[in-house]
């Protein structure tokens, strides 16, 4: 058996990646991922980190783009183009565990709110809408605050607050799922809670998680950004972190451009990215979409 | 022998802010090795009747019997009970998890009760159902199916938990006609091989006469009229059972009920099928001198016994 | 002169895999006034076969010979003319009524829809059109302001049949008009198109797997197997004397209440629909047929008379040897 359910899920594997191929956004928002990832696992092999210490800076301050320093340098001397590099790991892996985190939470409560009906979902949801109205950025900003800098509490701040609205739409599909026959059915075969929600809702609702997760860790790397910015940031060099630099330092009103727009455009292309990636899995994953075989 | 029995049952949910009585006192038995048809109109109560019989539904008064002991509601002495009793419903496409293969549909039963020799339980399963040889089905997904392979499957999922009865709700309403036959004959093989016991929920009539030994004729959450399948379809005595059997295709006399079902958050007084009576509107009840009593007079829920029994002021005077 | 006439009508779906047949050649006509019913299961082509009349197939499907609708082609019109022709001429009553209403209109203005796009009533007339066609149908005035959501199974396949009579066709198709109701309420709705279609002389074409049911509304039965007419003639004839082997298994599937034979004994018909892409050779039906001999799978079957004047005919050998001279 577990022969034939490897083959098929190969099978179903090249069916998707077939279909995936087809859709240009998508390719094109996979292609900038993997670069971006590329260069940010082999940013410790290729540079130097001693680059981004200030006592050890080697550029003019706030010099243009040359040869030596194809982005510029920043107040300390130190080349941009070293630090957007070393700043993307923050900020990516900030963004996928924080998006992490929120499907992890979001999946779950929204399985479960869907599967029970009674008051343990009416309870689940209104916590879900507590979150939901609840103002993401301030409740970041003050978990952060309380938690102390640091990575991690980037990562728990951005996906404590981010998990609502994952909630409301997978137990929209849970309850759509909830509702088909074969559910029943397998009630009557003397299913439980359990066996329910994992064998049947789980692997339907999947493909919406995987989507939406990828939009998430877009949104993600756009709130580490502004917290960084608004000065509550981990203290590693990350995009939003420079943007903030930048701006403390008046580089746009003393004409250094390349100090706002290095980290800026990469935060715009890596979150058009994951945002093409998303909507190309919704439209090849969402059976609605594309018209369910029957 | 009983094997499963509802006694005075009774179940209600809320409506629009009313109170549905859906089933609204049902006496009903299916014997060891018998085939029940329960038969009605949408909106009768006959699919809430089978799911409580099921206790996917509690009943709010009376109770479902099975071996003669009530039927318990904890989820342990639910889970032994579906070994006992299965389900098969309308639509086979439906109860079929579109991303499970056929294989996993089969074994989800065995799986969920941890039975050892998953891998003969589905073979035999499937070839019981008349997918054979089951090899050629077991990675097939639902939609690679027919409808009445898709049938099959459900069945042969029911049947590998080695059920004793069989709840069916509307088995073949959704099946193509040259299918309709070939699943109808699974059940009746069924219990000659096997002993298994079914109850169809039904709106068909039809299919009483192809496979039932005993017929219960709901109306409006109560069973009206209730026997013999050669006696109830062949001489009905209930003029509900009669308006049934006469707007069948073939019939010479249609006698067409106007209106809908009424539904069961008013139920009429007196005998609940008074507003609808082609012998009360025709003016045969007056002659009987039974007319109040149709209108004013409930009648008495009908037992459980294998004898036909009507529900009826008309049929009793 | 025939209402509708088929020529040598095709349909087949293009797919990745290939063209898929799902019509192969089917000639019929049906004279003003008269019923025609058409039954077979899923995949035989007749819910297919209704739709390309109108041309209401999507675009994947390829439509051939020719439909001529009171001697004009259907396949030929433009598409102006095609639309006055859907609903005033021809108009069609689909199954499944509650998908086929829109849930956020009111159930006037959907009845009144075809009138007033086709210019045949201002809106007042259409008003008062509508009020006649929903008395017509058997339901109250008042639910002209309703939704359909308001409304049970059998008062929307009410109103389905109001919309079709509303610009007073010539000839109704009908897919399944009473699947999903129960029997009272399909009794209900039988009767009320029976007397419709004899009151407006409208000619009818019904489709449905039910053979009874067919055979209590049409004059005229014709019976599709994988596409292809297999049996043709007057209803009664083919329904209590079917000549196909496969009629039979179809009028034998919903038995008589009543009838000793089929107490406790249904009656199925082994094997599955073939696969349109791979059809069977020779007769389509014979890995399935109870009574196929050695020659059906390389014989050619076409429509041979059944009956000595012609008038019903079937595609299987055995009615060959037995009516031919």
């Amino acid at each position: 058996m577990s022969a034939t359910a490897g083959a098929r899920r190969r099978t179903a594997l090249a069916r998707f990646w077939r279909e995936y191929r087809r859709n240009r956004a998508g390719v094109t928002g996979g292609v900038i991922l993997v670069v971006a990832v590329l260069l940010a696992v082999l940013t410790p092999l290729i540079t130097d980190p001693a680059g981004l210490d200030v006592t050890r800076a080697t550029g003019a301050k706030m010099a243009g783009p040359s040869l030596e320093f194809p982005l510029g340098t920043d107040e300390s001397g130190r080349s941009v183009l070293l630090m957007v590099l070393w700043g993307s790991r923050v900020s990516l892996l900030i963004g996928f565990m924080s998006a992490l985190l929120s499907m992890v939470i979001g999946t779950m409560t929204g399985i479960a709110a869907g599967h029970f009906r009674g008051w343990f979902g009416a309870v689940l949801m209104r916590i879900t809408d507590w979150f939901l109205v609840l103002p993401q950025l301030v409740l970041a900003l003050v978990l952060g605050a309380i938690l102390g800098g640091g990575v991690s509490t980037i990562i728990l701040a951005i996906g404590v607050t981010s998990w609502a609205t994952t909630a409301r739409l997978i137990r929209a599909q849970t309850l759509a799922v909830e509702a088909r026959p074969y559910i029943e059915r397998s009630k009557a075969l003397g299913a439980g809670h359990w066996h329910i929600m994992t064998r049947h809702v789980l692997p339907n609702v999947a493909p919406l998680v995987l989507a939406n997760t990828t939009l998430s860790v877009a949104s993600a790397i756009v709130a580490e950004s502004t917290l960084a910015f608004l000065g509550a940031g981990s203290g590693e060099v990350s995009w939003g972190g420079l943007l903030r630099g930048s701006y403390d330092w008046g580089a746009a009103t003393s004409g250094a451009w390349w100090y706002i727009l290095a980290p800026g455009l990469c935060i715009v292309a890596v979150v058009m990215a994951f945002t093409l990636c998303g909507r190309a899995l919704e439209a090849v994953l969402n059976p609605r979409l594309r018209g369910v075989p029957r | 022998m009983t094997l499963l029995e509802a006694r005075d049952l009774h179940v209600g949910f809320a409506s629009h802010g009313r109170r549905a009585r859906a089933v609204d006192g049902v006496n009903l038995a299916v014997g060891e090795g018998e085939i029940v048809a329960l038969v009605g109109e949408s909106g009768c109560g006959k699919t809430t009747l089978a799911r409580t019989l099921l206790g996917l539904e509690r009943p709010t008064s009376g109770s479902v019997l099975y071996g003669g002991a009530p039927l318990a509601y904890s989820s342990r002495a639910l889970k032994a009970y579906r070994r006992e009793v299965q389900l098969v419903l309308q639509d086979p496409m439906g109860s079929l998890n579109p991303r499970h293969t056929v294989y996993e549909a089969v074994a989800e039963g065995p799986r969920i009760h941890r039975l050892t020799g998953e891998r003969e339980l589905v073979a035999e399963a499937l070839s019981r159902a008349g997918l054979r040889p089951p090899e050629r089905f077991l990675d097939s997904f639902p939609h690679q199916l027919s409808g009445g392979q898709r049938q099959r499957v459900v069945i042969a999922g029911a049947l590998a938990l080695n059920p004793r009865l069989l709840i069916a709700d509307e088995p073949v309403a959704s099946l193509d006609a040259s299918v309709r036959g070939e699943i109808l004959a699974l059940l009746l093989r069924l219990r000659a091989d096997l002993g298994l016991s079914a109850l169809v929920v039904t709106h068909d009539l039809g299919l009483a006469w192809n496979i039932a030994d005993r017929v219960a004729v709901m109306y409006l959450g109560r069973i009206v009229e209730t026997g013999p399948v050669e006696q109830v379809l062949t001489a009905p005595s209930h003029p509900y059972t009669q308006a049934l059997l006469s707007v069948l295709p073939e019939s010479p006399a249609p006698v067409i009920l106007a209106g809908e079902p009424p539904d069961a958050t008013r139920v009429p007084g007196g005998c609940r099928f008074h507003p609808r009576c082609q012998v009360l509107a025709g003016g045969a009840a007056a002659e009987a001198g039974v007319d109040s009593a149709c209108r004013s007079q409930a009648l008495t829920v009908l037992p459980a016994s294998p004898e036909a029994h009507t529900a009826c002021h008309y049929a009793a005077r | 002169m025939s209402l509708l006439e088929l020529r040598d009508v095709a349909v087949s779906y293009r797919i990745p895999a290939g063209e898929v047949p799902a019509v192969r050649g089917v000639s019929l006509s049906l004279a003003p006034g008269e019923a025609l019913g058409l039954a077979g299961e899923s995949g035989s082509g007749k819910s297919t076969l209704a739709m390309a009349l109108l041309r209401l197939l999507p675009r994947d499907a390829e439509v051939t010979g020719e439909i001529l609708l009171d001697g004009e082609d259907v396949l030929a019109m433009k598409w102006g003319r095609l639309r006055a022709v859907r609903w005033a001429s021809a108009s069609m009553v689909f199954q499944g009524a509650q998908h086929a209403l829109n849930p956020v209109r009111r159930i006037e203005d959907q009845i009144a829809e075809p009138m007033l796009v086709h210019g045949l009533a201002t809106p007042a007339e259409a008003k008062r059109r509508v009020a006649e066609l929903l008395e017509q149908v058997g339901l109250p005035a008042w639910r002209a302001r309703g939704y359909s959501h308001e409304l049970s199974g059998g008062q929307r396949q009410r109103v389905m049949i109001a919309m079709a009579l509303a610009c007073s066709p010539r000839l109704i198709i009908a897919d399944e008009p009473t699947t999903a109701l129960d029997v009272m309420i399909q009794a209900q709705v039988l009767q009320l198109m029976r007397s419709l279609i004899a009151e407006h002389e409208v000619s009818l074409i019904m489709i449905s797997h039910d053979l009874s049911v067919l055979a209590s509304m049409c004059d005229r039965l014709a019976i599709m197997y994988a596409g292809r007419i297999v049996e043709s003639g007057p209803a009664h004839e083919v329904f209590a004397g079917a000549s196909h082997p496969y009629s039979r298994a179809l009028a034998a599937a919903f038995p008589t209440v009543g009838d000793p034979a089929s107490r406790l004994a249904p009656q199925g018909l082994g094997g599955d629909p073939p696969d349109p892409l791979h059809l069977p050779t020779g007769c389509s039906f014979h890995p399935r047929c109870p009574v196929a001999g050695p020659d059906c799978a390389s014989a050619e079957v076409e429509l041979w008379p059944a009956n000595p004047s012609g008038s019903h005919t079937a595609a299987c050998v055995n009615v060959r040897s037995e009516v031919a001279p």
